[in-house]
């Protein structure tokens, strides 16, 4: 604003600016301005948020005065487009996890391996390739990773397993495995390069092996970043849609067969937004109500997460 | 050669540094024949074979263009305090981290030259680095234990290490030997960042005396610690000869004079004076050791 010296009293023997010491610059409109479109761009994403999940609730309203909470969590059969209508949520709760346990077996392990190579074993040329290649990893669209679960992960694992079927949980849910790895890799490596030197050199002078200073050290002073990438990770899965989707099958079942074809409730909601169901029937209510209970999954792993990383965490 | 003319040595230019008479000029605490000037109090380790001898050592770093070490010998008697000082980047931290291969860790660097622990090479061939640190403990410039419990950190490493005898008398110890036992006796099992700093030190040396080394070595120990703490840890250190040979780098002279039996001092990368701690401080043989005990340069 205004940057200019008043020059007020007599002009003094050097030419330094005398400045009005009452002139209001700190707390001058620009200031408060900024301010304030700081806090609305922070408010952004925590009202969409609670938009959301209005939404949700609201939209679900309707479905729940048609079917019974009892039922809704009762029954397991989830057959909204036949006549004769089921709508057990566990049919497609099971084949959504189903996948995210397939999808953590293959990316929490293989995520973390890679970060403790990544962060303490890689010289610096291995992972200056090792930490874009992952990062590319993360940049491949869901549906071409959707086509490769389809194209090439289930055939080959028709070579193992003979009678399985076209769609099925296992090639679907090691795909979105796949996908997550570089999630995990990337956020525990950060994790691991955020603890101090001085540790490990603190193991090392104890006369520990470097395994045991990266699964006793520094694996446990990292643990909490380590656990946010696990949690993120696995939220991601449970949301991810078009792999699912494309592999993974449209036929809600409550199993734990991963060989079987399945559906999960990101594919049940895809497939009634693309299809012809009338707005205000009781099947397109039924989005909302599978779509609440997806949102409120996401937000208890969040709680638990973050208890976790409180209670286990080794501050340093 | 330890009677060289003081003379000779042009004061602090780095030039005679590079005289060949540090090469031998160096006073190797075995007392050969001439004992220089007074063979006084301590007694000199003249019989006592050398815990620790380093022979002809050269260290480089960035893969030898940084030349760290040149040609220092030294022997580091049994159960004494052995303090090595100079000023800043004259090497002996990187001298210390030789002692127990800390430098390995440190990627692109190259030694020459061999150190010998109890007479066993250390830097043979055969000789794994892990078993070396076991053997030759460390503590650091910053106390640095583990985000842990105080109990952990002094177990940790005997752990590690396979120890399978009664934990917690090793643990109760190894604190009564860093002297810090009364301190947290009823706070073993909350973290060890509840400590203040120099509480935090001597549970680092703690952790180092519950492996059982033969050696420990402390870079700095109490620099970044305040005057009490310090000579806390001062005390622990005094203590601690008895059972182990120290080596001790510090860059405070008045420490060094405190705590040390041995001094030795180094110059960019060479050991100019090695001598009992009194001689050294009173009557040093070099002109740059005394340009930098009374305080002219460093």
């Amino acid at each position: 604003m205004s940057t200019e010296p008043s020059p007020t009293l007599d002009a003094p023997a050097d030419d330094r600016p005398q400045d009005d010491l009452t002139q209001q610059v700190y707390n001058s409109p620009k200031e408060r301005a900024i301010k304030y479109l700081l806090g609305a761009c922070a408010l952004v994403s925590v009202l969409t948020t609670i938009g959301i999940a209005a939404v949700l609730v609201i939209e679900s309203i309707p479905f729940f005065q048609n079917v019974a909470l009892a039922e809704f969590f009762g029954d397991t059969r989830w057959t909204p487009q036949f006549a004769n209508k089921h709508f057990g949520i566990w049919a497609l709760l099971s084949g959504t996890v189903l996948v995210t346990v397939i999808s953590a077996v293959v990316a929490l392990p293989i995520g973390l391996a890679s970060a403790i190579f990544i962060s303490e074993y890689a010289v610096p040329w291995m992972r200056q390739i090792l930490k874009p290649g992952l990062e590319l990893l993360a940049g491949v669209p869901t549906v071409v990773y959707g086509y490769f679960a389809l194209t090439f992960v289930t055939p080959l694992l028709q070579t193992f397993i003979p009678g399985l079927g076209v769609y099925n949980a296992l090639s679907g849910g090691i795909v979105v495995g796949i996908m997550i790895i570089p999630m995990v890799a990337s956020l525990s490596e950060d994790a691991l390069q955020a603890v101090p030197d001085s540790l490990g050199q603190a193991a090392y002078a104890l006369g520990a092996t470097k395994f045991e200073t990266v699964v006793r050290v520094d694996v446990p002073a990292a643990f909490s970043g380590i656990m946010a990438s696990f949690i993120l990770a696995v939220s991601r899965a449970i949301g991810e849609t078009m792999i699912v989707t494309l592999a993974a099958g449209a036929t809600p079942r409550m199993t734990l067969n991963p060989a079987e074809s399945i559906q999960t409730m990101t594919a049940f909601i895809v497939q009634v937004s693309k299809g012809d169901t009338p707005q205000g029937t009781i099947v397109y209510q039924s989005i909302f109500a599978v779509g609440l209970v997806l949102f409120l999954i996401t937000l208890v792993m969040n709680i638990i997460a973050n208890r976790i990383t409180l209670h286990y965490q080794e501050r340093y | 050669m330890s009677t060289d003319n003081p003379a000779d040595d042009a004061r602090l230019s780095p030039a005679s540094v590079d005289e060949p008479t540090f090469q031998n000029g160096r006073a190797d605490g075995a007392a050969d024949e001439d004992a220089p000037p007074v063979p006084n109090s301590k007694s000199s380790p003249s019989a006592v074979q050398p815990k620790v001898e380093i022979e002809d050592l050269d260290f480089w770093y960035d893969n030898g263009d940084t030349h760290a070490l040149q040609g220092i010998s030294m022997d580091i008697a049994p159960h004494q305090v052995t303090a090595l000082i100079g000023p800043s980047g004259c090497g002996k931290s990187t001298l210390l981290r030789c002692v127990n291969r800390m430098n390995e860790l440190i990627e692109n660097t190259v030694l020459e030259g061999g150190i010998h622990v109890d007479g066993q090479d250390i830097y043979a061939e055969d000789t794994d680095p892990v078993m070396v640190r076991r053997r030759v403990g460390m503590v650091f410039q910053e106390p640095n234990p583990f985000p842990k419990t105080i109990y952990k950190n002094v177990a940790w490493g005997a752990e590690v290490n396979g120890y399978t005898g009664d934990m917690d008398a090793l643990v109760e110890r190894s604190l009564r030997q860093a002297a810090l036992w009364d301190e947290v006796k009823d706070q073993l099992h909350s973290s060890a960042y509840n400590l203040s700093g120099g509480q935090q030190q001597r549970l680092c040396i703690a952790r180092t005396l519950a492996v059982h080394p033969d050696v420990v070595l402390m870079d700095e120990p109490a620099s970044a610690l305040d005057p009490i703490a310090t000579s806390k840890v001062e005390e622990t250190i005094t203590e601690l000869k008895q059972d182990y040979t120290i080596v001790i780098v510090t860059h405070n002279m008045q420490q060094a004079s405190r705590i040390s039996d041995e001094t030795a001092f180094l110059y960019m990368g060479r050991l100019v004076e090695m001598n009992p701690t009194d001689e050294l401080f009173t009557r040093p043989e070099k002109d740059r050791t005394e340009a930098y005990v009374t305080g002219r340069f460093g």
